[in-house]
């Protein structure tokens, strides 16, 4: 039997060990690559890429145009690695090593800031210069602003995603409804003549606008109105710009008109998987959603039981002239600071990112936003109304993404939390809510500097 | 003469320490390796900012005050993991100590129950966790249309802010099974005699539970207490898990996953410490949020071992 004394001490090695489980991790030293290999001059090298893409087209995609890079670079060889997560990745750049990746993308934009601030991903800057590569004529703005951050080109834009407005054809004919809504106050008199009760439920709802809805989310509202989300002291700035409290409010109403908090919810739960063929707009759950432009490809695939289409989503009525804007957000990709083979990790980057047809062949394969300027006016596109619609959203002057910060999406994460707070009634005043959430995103970017 | 004794006596105590300390190596090198040299890390770089990438930078108090004072899920995740502590831990060991005690009372199927409820204790706990959020869906789920069925109220679980750590309770109680071996080994110790001479006594079954049951299996019920405590201490896999499945969101660009989900309902300590050292790069403020969890095993550990000293029978 244990007695205090030993049991005392069994208690404190077992602690000991949880406190190493949480932490063993996160105690590594630090190292610097930039180092220059011979590529240039012919001398073989193989470098390695990790990418995220899993499915089979995408990874046929991408080892397509890995192949064609290798052949105009006989000398570069290109280790591809499928199916990495951010995490994976981010843990894999923090340890370098030979196994490290030299060249890496990402699927989140938000992680533009971290990398560029700890340079984990090195400035590509001095290689855009050296080959007379101008990013500004090269790259769609809203696409530039989300791979750089404060002056550190950390990473390049490596495809697009803009968000739109689908639609229920077919929902829409028996509502009477001839054409997709254009300003907010057109979208919510849709929403409600398309949404049709079902007891408790809902046989078919209109459109979803609560903050857990999938796409339905802040940021991807806010770019309907070109809400600014930083000064340009650095500072948050939403308890300030009124377009920010004008979204949240309007969010709010539509709740409220389509039926409830708690009644949306619940009716929430019933979706299935968002990436599935059980995503609530296929399945005709909801007439109306927002999402990006990939979802033209599972629709067109999964033929659903109605016709669809796809507008840009609208915007507030006071904006009516911005109407064919959108949120714009994309993979990015970069060189690790740790590789030692940055000269030919920059060729396969400055292929992958700036050669139309290389940009515009895989944009065509995994139908994803071309993302630079030419590729996205290239007659090789292909460019069925539906995709068009977002390849016009990307090309939109007035179309805006989510700002790179210093330490990622934590501003996003304050500002959902806000709004999960206010469309539940848990938070009734919304300025007040506002300026303690601009606080707290101030505190977490002076944290992080 | 006497030098020579002398002499000779301190070289045999030096002998004899490096022979202890030869035979201790094993443990001082895991104890150095896997807790003194992190649990020194860790305070060393809570006084530090420190990214993972660059060198660290002295900061002082910087990142306590920040995660006391301005980190807005600190004291939320404190609180969750302290019920899930107290709630968890008590309903886990109350549940797995009563089935214990039914399956030792069978007299047929004591193998088939006991693999039953052992069996949900193999699911991995991601597994686990999915297949509770799907059949506690409030939605689809079979639980809310079974208690539709009866007339019953059908809680939102995982959805609802004040149901989702009582559905982590109950699925904690569902994987239950390694508790209730341990107890079944430690019920079928007690000495028959003793059961024998207190129902000569008049002794009711409460009365053989408390007087005869309990005092034999004590010691037991401490240990299973306090890796309880430390176990949930450690709480996050299931709880980030529900969080994610309920949320319905995937995450990526201007779509950040929001741990918590419920409204924060589902925080706990351990999931700050990789969100803020490893997605938010802030491994300082990680560090400060590791030492108060560290800080808080300890005192529960030595306060249930303080307090348990009068209440574990020693007699062996």
């Amino acid at each position: 039997m244990h007695t205090p004394r030993r049991s005392r001490r069994t208690v404190a090695a077992l602690t000991g060990s949880a406190v190493l489980a949480l932490l063993a991790t996160a105690c590594t030293g630090t190292n610097s690559g930039g180092g220059q290999d011979d590529s240039a001059s012919g001398k073989d090298v193989t470098i390695t890429f990790w990418h995220g893409w899993s499915q089979d087209n995408e990874t046929k995609a991408i080892n397509d145009n890995v192949a064609a890079f290798e052949k105009l670079h006989p000398n570069i060889h290109v280790k591809v690695v499928a199916n990495i997560a951010d995490d994976k990745s981010e843990q894999a750049l923090r340890a370098g090593g030979s196994d490290a990746p030299d060249v890496v993308s990402s699927f989140t934009t938000d992680n533009v800031g971290k990398f560029c601030s700890s340079k984990v991903w090195t400035d590509l800057t001095p290689f855009l210069k050296k080959d007379g590569v101008d990013p500004a004529k090269t790259f769609p703005a809203a696409m530039l602003k989300y791979s750089q951050f404060q002056g550190n080109q950390c990473s390049l834009p490596l495809l697009g995603d803009a968000y739109g407005l689908y639609y229920n054809k077919t929902a829409f004919a028996a509502a009477g409804i001839t054409a997709p809504p254009k300003t907010f106050s057109e979208f919510e008199a849709d929403a409600v003549k398309l949404t049709i009760a079902d007891g408790e439920g809902y046989k078919q709802l209109g459109f979803m606008p609560t903050y857990h809805g999938y796409e339905s989310v802040p940021a991807h509202f806010l770019g309907q109105y070109g809400a600014t989300y930083f000064g340009e002291d650095g500072r948050s700035n939403i308890a300030s710009d009124p377009r920010v409290a004008a979204m949240y409010t309007w969010q709010k109403g539509l709740v409220a008109k389509l039926g409830g908090f708690e009644k949306l919810e619940k009716y929430r739960t019933g979706f299935g998987d968002e990436f599935s063929s059980k995503n609530p707009f296929h399945t005709g759950q909801v007439a109306m959603s927002i999402d990006g432009e990939w979802r033209t490809a599972s629709l067109a695939e999964e033929k659903p039981a109605f016709e669809w289409a796809t507008a840009p989503f609208p915007v507030p009525d006071d904006q009516a002239a911005t109407y064919g804007r959108g949120y714009q957000t994309g993979t990015i990709i970069g060189i690790a600071r740790t590789s030692q083979k940055q000269a030919a990790a920059w060729e396969l980057v400055k292929y992958l990112t700036t050669n139309t047809d290389a940009v515009v062949s895989f944009a065509n394969a995994i139908h994803n936003v071309p993302s630079t300027i030419e590729a996205l006016g290239s007659p090789k596109l292909d460019a069925d109304p539906n995709f068009k619609t977002f390849l016009d959203i990307a090309r939109n002057p007035d179309s805006s993404t989510t700002p790179a910060s210093i330490n990622g999406g934590a501003y996003q994460v304050s500002m959902q939390n806000l709004g999960y707070e206010f469309e539940s009634g848990k938070q009734t005043d919304l300025q007040a809510g506002l300026a303690n959430t601009a606080k707290e995103i101030d505190a977490a970017v002076n944290q992080a500097k | 003469m006497a030098l020579h004794s002398s002499v000779l006596l301190r070289r045999k105590h030096r002998r004899e320490t490096a022979r202890t300390l030869a035979f201790l190596s094993p443990w001082l090198i895991g104890f150095g390796v896997f807790f003194a040299y992190p649990l020194v890390s860790t305070v060393y770089f809570s006084f530090m900012k420190y990214d993972g990438f660059t060198a660290p930078v002295f900061t002082g108090l910087k990142n306590w005050d920040y995660v006391f004072n301005h980190y807005p899920f600190f004291w939320q995740g404190l609180r969750n993991t302290l019920w899930l502590v107290v709630v968890m831990v008590a309903l886990r060991v109350v549940f797995g100590l009563g089935i214990g005690l039914l399956i030792t009372k069978l007299r047929t199927g004591t193998g088939f129950f006991r693999t039953a409820f052992y069996l949900p204790y193999l699911a991995p706990p991601v597994a686990a966790t999915m297949a509770f959020a799907f059949l506690l869906n409030p939605g689809t789920g079979p639980v809310n249309h079974l208690l539709g069925d009866l007339g019953l109220p059908q809680p939102g679980w995982f959805t609802d802010p004040s149901w989702s750590k009582p559905a982590l309770t109950m699925l904690a109680m569902w994987g239950v099974g390694d508790l209730m071996v341990i107890f079944m080994a430690a019920l079928l110790d007690v000495p028959k005699e003793q059961y024998e001479a207190a129902e000569l006594d008049g002794a009711g079954p409460w009365q053989r539970f408390r007087y005869v049951t309990f005092p034999n299996i004590s010691p037991i019920v401490m240990f299973a207490v306090v890796t309880g405590v430390i176990q949930t201490m450690q709480y996050y896999t299931q709880a980030i898990v529900a969080g994610k499945v309920a949320s319905g969101v995937i995450g990526g660009s201007g779509q950040q996953f929001e741990p918590g989900y419920p409204h924060g309902s589902t925080w706990t300590l351990p999931q700050m410490v990789y969100s803020l050292g490893f997605q938010r790069f802030d491994t300082g403020s990680a560090c400060v949020v590791a030492l108060v969890l560290f800080a808080i095993s300890m005192a529960f550990t030595s306060l249930l071992l303080r307090r348990g000293a009068g209440f574990v029978s020693n007699e062996d």
